[in-house]
């Protein structure tokens, strides 16, 4: 077992999986011999070359519709939207296109795509380098949507989002690319699948939902109420689409209360998908209101840090929620 | 390989078909037993000619909700057609799922479009990219309208393809309307052909009223893009000689004199008396051609009719590949 980052995970996943079938290939703005502009891709132009990891022109939408074209013909295109909040351009072909294709031509066209898009606050970047948008794509059946929290599952999940045969919209915790290390197997070929969510944390008084930075953040929360005699689950929900409701309902079976907690703004955000499953299909089990921790409703997160730090949720932010619903 | 002269009499009759086939789809329309049609009277010669200047089952087809002339000649029956217009089971594009004209065909490399419109010119530069990655020389048509030219989109696509010299064919059919949008409402350039220049990459104005025209233009498009030099834009002067559909009355918007001129000039008629002039196509011969068509299509219908609609439950998929059901 070796320690990397995030970031590494991701490497390791791009460059094992073009080494490993030919029909794979980068696409994006800066991802060839600049190597991405967080380096996601570095290494990758000198080792594969020009027809493996290309430069596109500085347009989103064709990033993503192109894709769509060399997936089509059959090809495994991973393309780089350099930021998740400039993938609004590409909405209409993720949406329109993309996520529609298998069902409106009867399973006749597929398109195998991953949109990897580093998403999330807290890392000064203002409105427009901090959105999560993750609601904007778990509303849309066809879309595959996945979002890591450590290197072994972005390394892992990656390489099983290359070769899904379904379009995966798979968004990257930027402020973690770094900050987040951990053991990944060396050697091999590390899958973890789409689909099913990890215990991250076992717990028997509440379970804490969670993905990418914000359960980071949630296991350092779940251990400071730990030594208050607090015991949290935390689930790392790894999938948001499609939705693994046999976790999250045997984790609020078994506790009776429910937190969840993402950086997305709150109204119509994921947390209310968990919530309305629970409210379904966990009704008399739940000892608690279903409380959701998540960004407030303004447009995005602002640059200044008093204002950022006001927007994201946080360790002491999850801790003081933790701790309310435990008294409840 | 240099372009064959081109078939005169195949694209013919396939303008005939497609002609026939539309007609009776408006006719079915007023019958009330379709509930929409769009149309492309008026544009079949352009779609004839360009699928006839390709190699059928090796290019690929990105096209547009008007190209039923280019379907048939690539290898749509009439029946597969109707079964559409009735969303009805067996239609090989979705499988009734999509309204109708809005082509797929697996077998014939054309790949599946939506309603928004452009959204298939970035697909088309794909497709050819990917063909330039993987090597061969297969080259993409794709097809558009003058009014969709204006999405961003498209352009996007035609500067990719320009910049990475991709084997693509952007085949605008300029019917000059928009739904009821004039062209000069849409641009500031005369000729869509003239966008190609800001783009870098030749483009190309075409009688699209003439098969012929349109058959030499898309051929020498394709060698060039066979040959590795990249993309062409090919505006292929077309009328659309119907209101947008079945659902537009285009008397609040269009002069009735152009229209009537328009007629005037009617692509398939004036067609029909060059190859009777040129001795290609005799008077027999045509009312020959007239009732195998007519036959063809009123047995189309029959059994459209005939066929069942899918079952409901079909709606439920498949929305993901795992859940592709092969019947």
């Amino acid at each position: 077992m070796a320690e990397i980052t995030l970031i590494e995970g991701l490497r390791q996943a791009m460059d094992e999986e073009l080494g490993r079938d030919e029909r794979v290939f980068i696409v994006g703005e800066d991802v060839g011999p600049r190597g991405g502009v967080f380096r996601a891709t570095l290494g990758l132009f000198d080792k594969y070359g020009p027809q493996r990891v290309i430069d596109s022109p500085l347009a989103e939408l064709s990033i993503v519709g192109v894709g769509i074209g060399a997936a089509l013909y059959g090809l495994r295109p991973i393309c780089e939207i350099q930021f998740a909040d400039f993938i609004h351009p590409a909405f209409n072909q993720i949406v329109s296109e993309a996520a529609k294709m298998c069902y409106r031509s009867n399973g006749d066209w597929t398109v195998p795509l991953v949109i990897r898009a580093p998403y999330g606050g807290g890392i000064g970047g203002g409105l427009y380098h901090s959105q999560s948008l993750e609601a904007f794509f778990t509303h849309v059946p066809g879309l595959k949507v996945v979002i890591p929290s450590n290197p072994h599952d972005a390394k892992g999940l990656l390489k099983a989002a290359v070769r899904d045969p379904n379009p995966v919209i798979f968004l990257e915790p930027k402020k973690g690319y770094r900050l987040i290390r951990g053991e990944v197997p060396e050697g091999g070929d590390l899958l973890v699948p789409i689909g099913p969510a990890r215990i991250s944390r076992p717990g028997a008084d509440l379970s804490v939902f969670a993905y990418g930075m914000m359960h980071h953040y949630v296991l350092q929360a779940a251990e400071i109420v730990a030594a208050e005699g607090i015991q949290a689950e935390v689930i790392d929900l790894r999938t948001l689409l499609p939705i693994d409701r046999a976790a999250i309902l045997s984790s609020v079976r078994k506790t009776g209360k429910a937190l969840i907690v993402h950086e997305d703004n709150r109204t119509g955000g994921y947390g209310a998908e968990i919530a309305a499953i629970l409210s379904d299909d966990a009704f008399t089990d739940l000892d608690a209101p279903v409380r959701r921790l998540a960004g407030p409703d303004v447009p995005a997160v602002p640059f200044s840090h008093p204002m950022q730090d006001w927007f994201m949720p946080n360790t002491e932010k999850i801790a003081a929620a933790i701790r309310e619903l435990a008294a409840f | 390989m240099p372009l064959q002269p081109p078939p005169l009499l195949d694209l013919y009759r396939l303008m005939l078909l497609a002609r026939r086939l539309d007609e009776r789809a408006w006719v079915l329309h007023r019958q009330g037993k379709i509930a929409f049609h769009i149309s492309g009277i008026g544009q079949e010669a352009a779609q004839v000619g360009a699928a006839f200047a390709l190699q059928r089952g090796k290019d690929w087809f990105a096209p547009y909700y008007r190209d039923l002339a280019l379907m048939l000649a690539l290898g749509l029956t009439p029946l597969e057609f109707v079964l559409g217009l009735m969303g009805k089971q067996g239609e090989p594009s979705s499988g009734a799922r999509q309204m109708p004209s809005h082509w797929s065909l697996r077998r014939a490399n054309v790949v599946s479009h939506s309603s928004p419109v452009a959204t298939q010119a970035p697909h088309a530069a794909g497709l050819g990219l990917a063909i330039k990655l993987r090597g061969g020389d297969a080259v993409v048509l794709t097809t558009i309208g003058e009014g969709s030219t204006s999405q961003g989109e498209w352009y996007e696509a035609v500067n990719w393809a320009a910049t990475h010299k991709l084997p693509v064919i952007f085949l605008v059919e300029n019917n000059v309307y928009a739904i009821s949008v004039r062209q000069n409402q849409q641009m500031a350039v005369e000729h869509v052909a003239e966008k190609a220049v800001g783009l870098g990459l030749p483009g190309v104005i075409v009688d699209g009223l003439d098969p012929v025209a349109s058959y030499h233009a898309v051929g020498e498009a394709a060698e060039r893009a066979r040959r590795g030099d990249g993309p062409t834009i090919i505006e292929a002067k077309v009328a659309r000689m119907t209101p947008h559909s079945s659902d537009d009355d285009d008397r609040s918007y269009r002069p009735r004199d152009e229209v009537e001129a328009m007629k005037a000039r009617d692509p398939l008629a004036l067609y029909r008396q060059r190859l009777l002039t040129e001795k290609v196509l005799s008077e027999a011969q045509d009312a020959g051609l007239q009732d195998e068509v007519k036959g063809v299509i009123e047995a189309a219908v029959a059994q459209a009719e005939a066929a069942p609609y899918p079952p409901a439950e079909d709606a439920a998929h498949p929305v993901y590949v795992e859940d592709v059901r092969r019947g």
